[in-house]
């Protein structure tokens, strides 16, 4: 039986219990490669933002006519329309941005994250209930991305959107705008969700041993 | 609606898998339907692109010949007009053979003055810098064998070394002014005074270095094609 | 056609910009597969394998087919690229079913594997020819050979080692990755 949620927790879980790169660990070529700054960053989440909930939406409207032995082709064909309508339309309408984002608009059709919302959920419930899903998914995404979007850009290069935040003899932390301050970012974040997790489980413990 | 799904659908396949032959359940759809539905998904789905693009190309072509156009004039600061001359067997064309694919042809753009007189030929080319490929476009005058300019691009040179190719505006000036070609990179302060002499910068050797040769090497594929001097406004071959 | 000569092609897509270190491609393998060397192994020469495939038909595909319709450009690398992972699982399943078994959901994964589609499109943004898309296929398997392989032998050795829990995984993954990165960075200059 598919899982029993409300609606609300629809469009709550992916925001973060259920965040698809932090805990998740899907989507990570794009959280990666394009957050070097939080333009980029904010680029790709609303290009992945539009294409999950178009494909959602779209999976679920035509689930009765997808036979189950082609349903992963069908999928990627849907993604794969919308990645290509958002490429075009980004390319006329921010040239700028489409060219530092480069071939990852493109990547966006191989981001397991959107392909496992179609299998998971979006095949199997209501359109709304999917836009829902695809909405959590699509800001927890863009969370995740602006963190490490503004991580690696304030330390980086010493400014948050393009405006300077330190004075001119801030040496900026060139290594996080580099393809390892990518990793390292990624990997500090999800070491302090881990120790924030250890301590909270600490916590609990120890109040239920004094209870 | 999703009341009763068959029991083997509830597993979650993994992203990309495609699912094995399965038995049959309570009904076995034809492989007729199964490419009918892949067909005309793919058909709705092209037109929608198709459309789609018709509306954005325009946009686009007109960015893409904006950008050209406004780095040609940056590098050759004389020219009021340029024409595109493509390499037709080692000689200048301003057209191309029937049907051929414009991207398959290096080209030049030939700038002219109001007079109508060629003021130089701008020229882009890209190399492996220190990071990745960088690509630059720069101005030339054959009569006198001087740079009138260079602009980068596109490169992905290392932030806050490298990238002073590009952002370190008193570097690019040198290009400006009329350096004799072919260039030489000199360390800054030992240079001897000679016009083709181009300091590097110091932190950003090789990037600095790279866009010099890329320069060089272009001018060795080109000059012996525009020894003949650069094409009147308006020719036909 | 890039003005790029093979050889700095190769060395380009192998160690200086290395696919999974610099370009970020590849990295479900890179994170899930690799906890031995061997399987990581195993797992990077079937990428060149399919990387080799793919683009030589990203290759046919640009230059016979896509003239006339670029827009179809995603649909289309998707599509081949599904098949092919399709027919290697098959071919590997019928010639080393050992191998099919110890890379496990790995192989159709490849499908959604960043490297092999984002192969095909920097093939096409960078305008190579057949050759050139070659070595690029070649040089870029062969890095991400490099990077499993790597990974692999230190994610064995620290095994051993005393990790706080919370750095177990993830975490600690990607701080080598990290590490490994700016290590490749070093052959930048290079060429």
């Amino acid at each position: 039986m598919p899982r029993i949620t409300t609606p609300s927790q629809d469009l709550i879980r992916g925001i973060w219990d259920e965040n698809p790169v932090l805990i998740q660990m899907l989507g990570l070529c794009p959280a990666l490669a394009v957050t070097n700054t939080v333009k980029n960053a904010l680029a790709m989440s609303a290009a992945t933002f539009f294409v999950i909930c178009c494909s959602s939406v779209l999976v679920s409207s035509c689930k009765r006519f997808i036979p189950k032995e082609v349903r992963i082709s069908s999928y990627i064909l849907v993604i794969a329309t919308f990645v290509t309508l958002a490429d075009m339309m980004l390319q006329a309408y921010a040239p700028v941005q489409h060219k530092e984002l480069g071939a990852f608009i493109a990547l966006i059709v191989v981001n397991c994250m959107i392909l496992g919302r179609q299998e998971a959920f979006s095949s199997r419930h209501t359109v709304f209930r999917s836009l829902l899903d695809a909405i959590g998914t699509g800001i927890g995404f863009t969370i995740a991305l602006l963190m490490m979007g503004g991580f690696r850009e304030i330390l980086g290069t010493g400014t948050f959107f393009d405006i300077p935040l330190f004075g001119p003899n801030f040496e900026p932390w060139v290594v996080f705008v580099l393809p390892a301050g990518g990793f390292l970012t990624l990997g500090f974040i999800i070491l302090a969700m881990g120790y924030y997790e250890e301590r909270k489980a600490e916590r609990v413990e120890q109040s239920e041993r004094t209870a | 609606m999703n009341g009763k799904l068959p029991a083997d659908t509830l597993a979650v396949a993994p992203p990309g898998t495609e699912p094995a032959p399965q038995e049959p359940l309570e009904e076995k759809v034809s492989t007729f339907r199964l490419v009918a539905t892949l067909a005309v998904a793919g058909i709705l789905a092209g037109i929608l692109i198709a459309l789609v693009n018709q509306h954005t190309k325009p946009i686009i072509d007109a960015y893409r010949a904006q950008q050209l156009r406004l780095a040609v004039y940056e590098v050759l600061p004389a020219a009021a007009t340029y024409n595109t001359f493509y390499l037709l067997d080692g000689m200048l064309s301003s057209t191309l053979p029937e049907g051929a694919k414009e991207s398959d042809y290096k080209r030049v753009y030939a700038g002219y003055d109001e007079a109508g007189e060629p003021v130089g030929v701008a020229v882009s080319r890209g190399e492996s810098g220190f990071q990745d490929v960088i690509l630059v476009i720069f101005g030339f005058d054959p009569a006198s064998n001087t740079l009138s300019g260079m602009k980068v691009l596109e490169s992905k040179e290392t932030p806050g070394l490298g990238d002073k190719i590009f952002k370190d505006q008193a570097w690019v000036d040198q290009f400006f002014d009329g350096p004799q070609t072919p260039l030489v990179p000199v360390k800054p302060g030992s240079g001897k005074g000679l016009p083709g002499e181009i300091d590097t910068i110091t932190g950003a050797t090789i990037s600095t270095k790279a866009v010099i040769a890329i320069i060089n090497n272009a001018l060795a594929e080109w000059e012996p094609v525009l020894e003949g001097g650069i094409p009147e406004e308006g020719t036909q071959p | 056609m890039s003005d790029q000569t093979l050889f700095s092609i190769f060395f380009s897509a192998m160690v200086v910009n290395n696919f999974t270190l610099a370009m970020f491609l590849g990295l479900c393998p890179f994170m899930g597969v690799s906890a031995r060397v061997e399987t990581a192994l195993r797992m990077g020469l079937a990428n060149i394998f399919v990387l080799v495939l793919t683009s030589l038909s990203a290759w046919v595909l640009n230059t016979y087919i896509l003239e006339n319709a670029p827009y179809l450009r995603i649909i289309s690398f998707i599509i081949v690229v599904a098949s092919l992972v399709q027919i290697v699982e098959m071919v590997v399943k019928k010639i080393a079913p050992v191998l099919f078994r110890q890379l496990g959901i790995f192989l159709p994964l490849m499908t959604t594997n960043c490297a092999i589609f984002g192969l095909a499109i920097f093939q096409t943004n960078r305008g190579y020819d057949f050759l050139q898309g070659m070595v690029f296929a070649v040089g870029a398997g062969l890095g991400l050979t490099l990077a499993l392989v790597l990974m692999a032998s230190i994610r064995e050795n620290s095994e051993l080692s005393d990790i706080p829990a919370i750095a177990k995984g993830t975490g600690l993954t990607l701080i080598i990755a990290g590490s490994l990165s700016l290590a490749f960075m070093g052959f930048a200059g290079l060429l």
